[in-house]
């Protein structure tokens, strides 16, 4: 009961901050001089082509931005009624893409769910590698299996991601027969969603899971190697010995729930870095993730695009601290009771 | 009768260094109690967990044998193998830590930790082990056992805590508890409680105990045997009456020399207190409210400190004593400027005599500037107040720097009168904190708080953390600079013993009040508070002819609700305090 409480509370929080940084995103967008609109007629009177200019100006007034920029932040949330009435990101209308001259959500469409599916991947994969490493390396510290995992962590860590890419599309390619880039045979892009399409895109989505993961999951690795060697030295792991309790048993019961806080917490930390992170990546792979079209969006100051994807990647920080904060709860008593009478 | 447990020739030691424990040899009888007894470093922890085998990885054991001969026959445990010794701790054997706040894993609830025990030695369901867990927690004393087992630690107070952990080592039967210093980490009335109902439990199950501690007084109030320890060999061992009262060796006679002791009662009438013409720290009706926010907006007040009022004369000490939470420490800090008063209160400052007198939390610039020169402090643990990454130089001299007092070579001078002032050396100064034993990095504080050449010192428990001979050398410090210099000290502590050696005035604080407040020898022939008589009932006195008087402890420690009528109080009603006898007063109704 409390637990939802907390929950809903802190969905609540979650929704003000997303405002928040809306309009922190639209502001930072709108910072650099001139706008795709400006730069476009600027290029075309340049070049003395007067029919584009009509086009131009039509686009302007259609989406509002001969209006005050915080007319135009409010018609874009759709707080606003635009040209056409109240048409905005509230309302499901992601505005409309100058650079690619189509809707923006024909434009990231398909790729969203992608981000989403590589992201949440790597966030498991890192996970998954690093949960069981990290232990093993705290248990047997200053034993050989502490200092490898440590030195292919550190390996990990140092290869630059797009170097790691290459390198696996070549061996992988060239002993496991793995494909080479995007992340589904090009035969079943755009193709409805079917059997083989999910067999390919798993396929595929080998070498970025592994290339986007490796170097969260040597840090995570090392982090909880340190958090567990601290928590070894405590005295309730003393107490737990002196029970009679087998060291794995008591390892897993004990110390490692109180090393899991900090891995927990850095879900939210997760996602972002790796969103972000992976856009170099994305575009050496040929990912048909949000990052390649991120930096045209960025490269181009197509308001409207850019704005929706930083919109979206906010969002998905913000699920994945919500969902940290939540699970901490759930974890640590000491955060549930916090100022409950004693 | 056959042995329960005996060690013999027991050596114990680090990588190629010599041992730190050589040659130890004891044995028990079946419900008798041993005490380790010995400073820091005198290796009767390593002895002592030894037995179990839970030791530091690096930790060897060089030579000797661990016998234990009891319900399931002769076993020799130093040379069982790790999963033969996982059957007999917390099994036959079972052991309780120093530290009750950090002893127990802060995530898991009581009940499921203590269970544990049982579902590990005797297979037993969650409903079994929850029905034998929720029996000791009621024999262990715990008003509500159904709701303890639903707890977690930090619910808990470290009297509880450690109650806790003793129903964890009793659960499953022992035929021995270790006790590594079981309460040296509790308030002295709590401590008393502890022991007394280790003792309790002993007499009921028959259980034997090996006690590990420092204090003699303990001893003298739990054990039939004793070894001393000292320097990882055996100095003195044999029945704790003859080794207590006639010392044999000389390290034991300089042990019980040292111990801090409550004066006796004398006839001799308390010569009329002088009255205070120069003062130079006055707290005047000081109270402290915090305000707890809790989930959605509940609000309780908290009252850390409630109106206080205190002269200390110039040259004078003044000791305010009390268990944790009493408030103490809030209003030392609220003497030094570090907290803001509730409105009404004031403290004044008069750091020379006849000079200015500053309203601590009224104070401009020059006037703070002022404060912090010639107010300084002394923490508790000089482990952490001194920063490993400096050298002794740069701590000393960083107070001069932080005022810009002195050239570099003026201020080096300055650090070697302050060595020399706490009686080290000044080829010290090149060297870090950790080169430096638990005393000496004392005497380091002591001489950083002095560099500033301060009139008035704070100390807060300046020996707590200290071996008991250490602490008599630093007491004796203190005394000598203050008498030498003309300081003067707020002095806080929780113990007694301390402060009736060092203040010249002493007051009683509990839940935030002064209950009682007189001069030490007023305090210790008339006690009048119920609550100072237990604190002077539950301090151990190293005499095995005065155990603890557990009922007078009893009534004086527990809630102030439950006090005799002219005492009684609640939060936010009490009585006034009330001057019996000149320099006396007493918190009750006349």
């Amino acid at each position: 009961m409390q637990l939802l409480r907390y929950a809903i509370y802190r969905f609540g929080t979650m929704l003000l901050t997303l405002l928040v940084v809306s309009v922190l995103v639209f502001a930072i967008i709108n910072l650099p001089p001139g706008d795709y609109i400006s730069n476009q007629i600027n290029e075309l009177r340049a070049t003395g082509q007067a029919s584009g200019l009509a086009k131009a100006e039509f686009l302007r007034r259609e989406y509002s931005l001969d209006k005050p920029l915080w007319q135009q932040y409010m018609i874009w949330m759709g707080f606003m009624p635009g040209v056409h009435g109240f048409s905005g990101l509230i309302q499901g209308n992601f505005g409309w893409s100058f650079e690619f001259d189509a809707p923006v959500a024909e434009i990231v469409g398909d790729t969203l769910w992608l981000t989403v599916l590589v992201n949440v991947a790597a966030v498991l994969f890192v996970y998954m590698v690093a949960l069981p490493l990290g232990i093993l390396a705290a248990a047997r510290s200053k034993t050989w299996i502490d200092y490898s995992s440590a030195f292919v962590g550190y390996l990990g860590l140092a290869t630059p991601n797009f170097l790691l890419a290459l390198i696996l599309f070549h061996y992988g390619n060239k002993h496991l027969g793995l494909p080479i880039g995007g992340l589904m045979d090009p035969a079943y892009e755009g193709a409805p969603m079917s059997w083989g399409k999910v067999q390919s895109i798993l396929g595929h989505m080998i070498v970025p899971t592994f290339v986007i993961g490796t170097s969260g999951a040597a840090a995570m690795m090392q982090r909880l190697r340190a958090n567990l060697l601290d928590e070894l030295g405590k005295p309730y792991v003393e107490t737990a010995i002196a029970k009679g309790m087998s060291e794995r048993r008591m390892l897993i019961k004990y110390p490692l729930r109180m090393a899991f806080n900090p891995f927990v917490a850095d879900i939210g930390n997760l996602l972002p870095a790796m969103v972000s992170g992976s856009v170099l990546v994305s575009v050496v792979m040929g990912l048909q993730t949000i990052g390649p079209s991120l930096l045209i969006a960025l490269k181009s100051q197509d308001l409207f695009l850019t704005g929706f994807i930083l919109m979206f990647v906010a969002l998905l920080t913000l699920i994945g601290t919500m969902i940290s904060d939540v699970l901490l709860v759930l974890l640590d008593p000491r955060i549930r009771y916090e100022g409950r009478d004693i | 009768m056959k042995d329960l447990l005996s060690v013999e020739d027991l050596s114990i030691g680090f990588g190629r260094d010599p041992s730190v424990v050589e040659g130890v040899s004891f044995s028990l009888k079946p419900g008798g109690t041993l005490a380790l007894v010995g400073e820091s470093g005198s290796g009767k922890t390593i002895t002592c967990r030894a037995i179990l085998r839970i030791l530091p990885k690096a930790a060897q054991l060089r030579s000797g044998r661990v016998v234990l001969n009891g319900r399931d026959g002769e076993r020799v445990l130093s040379s069982m193998t790790e999963k033969e010794m996982r059957a007999v701790r917390g099994d036959a054997v079972s052991m309780i830590f120093q530290e009750p706040m950090r002893s127990l894993s802060p995530l898991h609830r009581i009940g499921n930790q203590i269970s544990e025990v049982l579902w590990l030695h005797r297979g037993a369901t969650e409903a079994q082990a929850k029905r034998k867990v929720l029996e000791t927690f009621e024999h262990v004393g715990f008003p509500d056992p159904e709701r303890a087992y639903r707890s977690y630690p930090f619910e808990l107070s470290g009297g509880m805590r450690q109650r806790a952990m003793i129903a964890m080592a009793m659960v499953g039967e022992p035929e021995l508890l270790i006790a590594d210093e079981p309460t040296t980490a509790l308030d002295v009335t709590t401590q008393a409680q502890v022991l007394g109902l280790i003792r309790q439990l002993q007499a009921d199950t028959g259980m034997a105990l090996i006690l590990v501690t420092h204090d003699l007084g303990v001893v003298a109030n739990m054990a039939k045997d004793v070894v001393v320890m000292h320097k990882g060999r055996v100095m003195e061992s044999g029945p704790a009456e003859p080794v207590l009262m006639t010392p044999a060796h000389a390290y034991t006679k300089k042990l019980i020399a040292a111990a801090p002791a409550i004066p006796e009662p004398t006839d001799e009438p308390a010569p009329p207190p002088a009255e205070v013409t120069d003062p130079i720290l006055t707290l005047k009706d000081v109270s402290k409210t915090y305000t707890m926010r809790s989930g959605m907006g509940r609000e309780t007040l908290i009252h850390a400190c409630q109106h206080v009022s205190l002269v200390l004369p110039r040259g004078k000490t003044l000791a305010i004593v009390g268990e944790s939470g009493s408030g103490k420490s809030t209003a030392a800090r609220i003497a030094l400027g570090a907290e803001l008063p509730d409105p009404g209160g004031q403290v004044m400052f008069t750091p020379d005599p006849g000079g200015e007198t500053l309203n601590v939390h009224a104070m401009d610039r020059t006037q703070r500037t002022m404060l912090q020169r010639r107010a300084q402090m002394v923490f508790q643990d000089p482990y952490s107040s001194l920063s490993p990454r400096m050298r002794i130089l740069d701590a000393l001299t960083e107070p001069l720097d932080i005022h810009n007092i002195g050239t570099k070579a003026e201020r080096r001078e300055r650090a070697e009168e302050m060595l020399r002032q706490v009686s080290l050396g000044p080829d010290m100064l090149k060297r870090f904190p950790h080169a430096f034993s638990g005393g000496q990095r004392q005497r380091l504080s002591i001489a950083r708080a002095l560099t500033l050449n301060p009139a008035l010192l704070v100390c807060d428990e300046p020996t707590s953390a200290l071996d008991v001979s250490v602490q008599e050398q630093i007491l004796t410090l203190l005394e000598d600079i203050r008498d030498r210099l003309g300081l003067s000290y707020l002095f806080i502590s929780h113990d007694l013993a301390v402060v009736s050696r060092i203040a010249d005035e002493v007051a009683v604080m509990r839940r935030g009040l002064i209950v009682e407040q007189a001069r030490p020898e007023q305090l210790f022939n008339d006690p009048h508070h119920p609550y100072t008589k237990a604190l002077i009932a539950a301090r151990p006195e190293p005499d095995i002819s005065r155990p603890i008087d557990l009922s007078l402890v009893a009534q004086g420690a527990g809630s102030p609700e439950t006090w005799p009528e002219a005492f009684r109080m609640t939060n936010t009603e009490f009585p006034e305090l009330s001057t019996l006898s000149p320099g006396h007063k007493v918190r009750c109704h006349v």
